[in-house]
């Protein structure tokens, strides 16, 4: 009795109730699939918030106004806050009081629709500022130029935009030295940036940027600042910039307590380490979610090959009447199982792989290959562990026990 | 298909006169102490090679116990069994399966094919079981085949054979391996009078080529085909006679 002759025997098994072997089969390969896409999805939105992230550049530190308290008392301490102003920008470009600094650039963000003919765009990004903030902020520009310090002192109206707003005012046409207008004021179009994608919820290329002189005088008037945006020399040394900067501004705003600062640090470092670590908590709680539907599958398989066996009680007996060894018996039933819960993983595994090149809840998953293995491996393990007690149960019987079984 | 293979199927292994079956002081018991009861209760019994032996008797008299334990289907409770020389009673599951599959061939009365399986596979089961090839399987399993009269419903399916043929399929099945013995549990019992009578003249002719044939039946016509008859009761062999009318025929 031959390997190949117990494989036919068990093929033989499976289709005598084809509905049932296709439940069961269904049952494994929906589990795959799930720990592969899931698993997948989890990767894909820590990948995406990385990327972004990545994009936002990790040497650059964000100084907002205002504090963490929330509640009744977050708005009294509000009251009492300092504005940012052009000269905290200044105190932070200073190598003397801020040596990790590399530079620093306000920020005065506006809400406005710009016009080009009858296009129109409203760019989720509308920042005046100084040209530093390209650097600071990690945006390049692709095509065209960036506008220069001395734009900036003659307060001249030229405009950098991204690709989104680019395509909504001009279409395929070439923006540069194109005039818009922006709540009513023209601008010059000098460049458009690097694609840079989205950033979390919001389009990094829906961006419109001028110096904050142009800004001021024409759109939002002179008000306190929105941000600072901060470059520190290199990444090692963001930490250490934070503390420079702290010092600097808790002396200009006559900060006592660090608990009553009136401003906030934002590091893209330390944002990146959240993130990634709450996405990986995310994945692994996908994966766990997966993990119990194979679970699930492989009970299945269980139940099923159980049935199988009182089923097939009295052919058991035949079987051993005529002589067929317990081994053959019981190789017969695991490899049915067996071959159950390969066919199931491998159609998971295909139906991981096309569940996956969709975009599920705005998440473009990226399969971890580890994720595909260890589905199969254990998919199929399963299968051996679990259709093993139904088949020495079959094994086992004695033919006259098996045969007197209606 | 050649004469030599179909002669195999009948006469092949056949070593006559000497002792096939030797059951010494049998005893089956099912549960314990005063509760207990005996399927059998000590029975002596020899059987020789050539014979065509019907064990007779009402129900409960323990003659299913008996064939259950001579096939190597069932265990004693005490007691010795040598089947073709060798002691059974002392075998692991392994040497038991090797003894059932080519020392006995087993005829029930619920025919037991295995289902959607055809006539053909059903035959080569027990030889698959032991290894024969598959060539070599279905030239034996075609000769069994013809012996019993089948060779053209080879591709059917137990459903698509009457009880007859069933009955035939499965007396091809216990001959395929040409075995010592052919042990047959009532096997007209679910067979109408024509049937029957095709089957007792194929144990005839089976008989008549050497092999050894034991049945089991509570049917006086059935049993009047045998050689040798055997009564039981209460679990203990009560009369053991030859066959006078046979003995004149033969």
């Amino acid at each position: 009795m031959n390997v190949f002759e117990i494989i036919r025997f068990a093929l033989r098994g499976l289709t005598i109730n084809r509905l049932r072997t296709f439940l069961t089969t269904l049952g494994i390969m929906i589990g795959v699939s799930s720990v592969i896409i899931l698993t997948a999805v989890g990767n894909g939105s820590s990948k995406a918030v990385q990327d972004s992230l990545d994009r936002l550049g990790t040497n650059s530190i964000q100084v907002r106004s205002g504090n963490l308290s929330f509640g009744p008392r977050a708005r009294a301490v509000s009251n009492n806050t300092t504005p940012l102003t052009i000269l905290d920008t200044v105190a932070l470009n200073d190598p003397k009081q801020v040596p990790s600094v590399k530079q620093s650039a306000p920020v005065a963000n506006a809400n406005a629709t710009c016009v080009n003919g009858s296009s129109t765009s409203t760019p989720s990004t509308f920042s005046g500022t100084w040209p530093a903030y390209f650097e600071a902020s990690n945006t390049k520009v692709a095509k065209g130029n960036y506008f220069t310090t001395d734009d900036v002192d003659q307060g001249r109206r030229l405009a950098v935009i991204g690709t989104t707003t680019a395509t909504e005012l001009f279409g395929t046409d070439n923006p540069i030295n194109q005039v818009i207008k922006c709540s009513g004021i023209p601008f010059t179009v000098i460049g458009v940036t690097e694609v840079k994608g989205s950033t979390g919820f919001q389009d990094g290329d829906s961006l419109f940027i001028a110096p904050i002189t142009a800004v001021e005088n024409s759109i939002t008037g002179y008000q306190p600042l929105s941000s600072i945006i901060v470059e520190a020399k290199s990444s090692k040394l963001t930490d250490q910039a934070q503390a420079e900067i702290q010092t600097v501004l808790d002396a200009r705003h006559h900060v006592k307590s660090s608990s009553s600062r009136d401003y906030r640090l934002f590091n893209q470092a330390s944002l990146l380490a959240t993130s990634s670590s709450s996405s990986k908590v995310f994945t692994v709680l996908l994966a766990a979610v997966a993990g119990i539907s194979l679970l699930v599958g492989g009970i299945g398989i269980t139940n099923i090959m159980l049935v199988t066996v009182i089923e097939r009680t009295r052919e058991i007996g035949i079987r051993k009447a005529i002589g067929a060894p317990k081994g053959v018996i019981l190789s017969q039933f695991l490899i049915e199982a067996t071959i159950l819960s390969l066919v199931g993983g491998a159609l998971g595994v295909i139906g991981g792989f096309i569940g996956s090149h969709f975009t599920i809840v705005g998440v473009k998953p990226v399969i971890m290959p580890s994720s595909v293995f260890l589905a199969f491996g254990v998919s199929v393990l399963i299968g051996l562990f679990f259709g093993s007690y139904p088949a020495s149960r079959a094994a086992s019987l004695r033919p006259i026990e098996a045969l007197r079984h209606e | 298909m050649d004469a030599v293979d179909v002669a195999a199927v009948l006469v092949d292994n056949i070593n006559e006169g000497h002792v096939v079956i030797d059951v010494k002081g049998a005893v089956k018991q099912y549960g314990e102490g005063a509760a207990s009861i005996y399927a059998l209760a000590g029975v002596d019994l020899q059987i020789r090679a050539g014979e065509y032996v019907a064990i007779m008797g009402p129900s409960g008299s323990g003659k299913s116990t008996l064939m259950n334990i001579m096939g190597a289907l069932d265990n004693m409770s005490a007691g010795s069994y040598f089947l073709d020389g060798i002691e059974v009673s002392s075998m692991d599951e392994n040497a038991l399966s090797v003894v059932r599959g080519r020392k006995i061939g087993f005829i029930f009365q619920s025919f037991n094919l295995i289902p959607r399986t055809t006539a053909l596979a059903n035959v080569e089961l027990p030889l698959a079981y032991q290894g024969i090839k598959s060539a070599e399987r279905k030239k034996r399993a075609m000769a069994a085949l013809k012996v019993v009269g089948l060779e053209d419903r080879i591709t059917h399916e137990p459903t698509e054979l009457s009880g007859g043929q069933q009955q035939r399929v499965a007396v091809a099945r216990a001959l395929a391996t040409r075995p010592a013995l052919l042990l047959a549990d009532e096997p007209t019992g679910a067979l109408d009078s024509k049937s029957t009578e095709d089957l007792l003249d194929l144990f005839d002719q089976i008989n008549h080529a050497g092999r050894t044939v034991v049945v089991i039946t509570h049917e006086a016509d059935v049993a009047a085909r045998a050689k040798r008859i055997l009564r039981m009761r209460d679990g203990k062999i009560i009369s053991d006679t030859i066959n006078p009318s046979r003995m004149v025929s033969a």
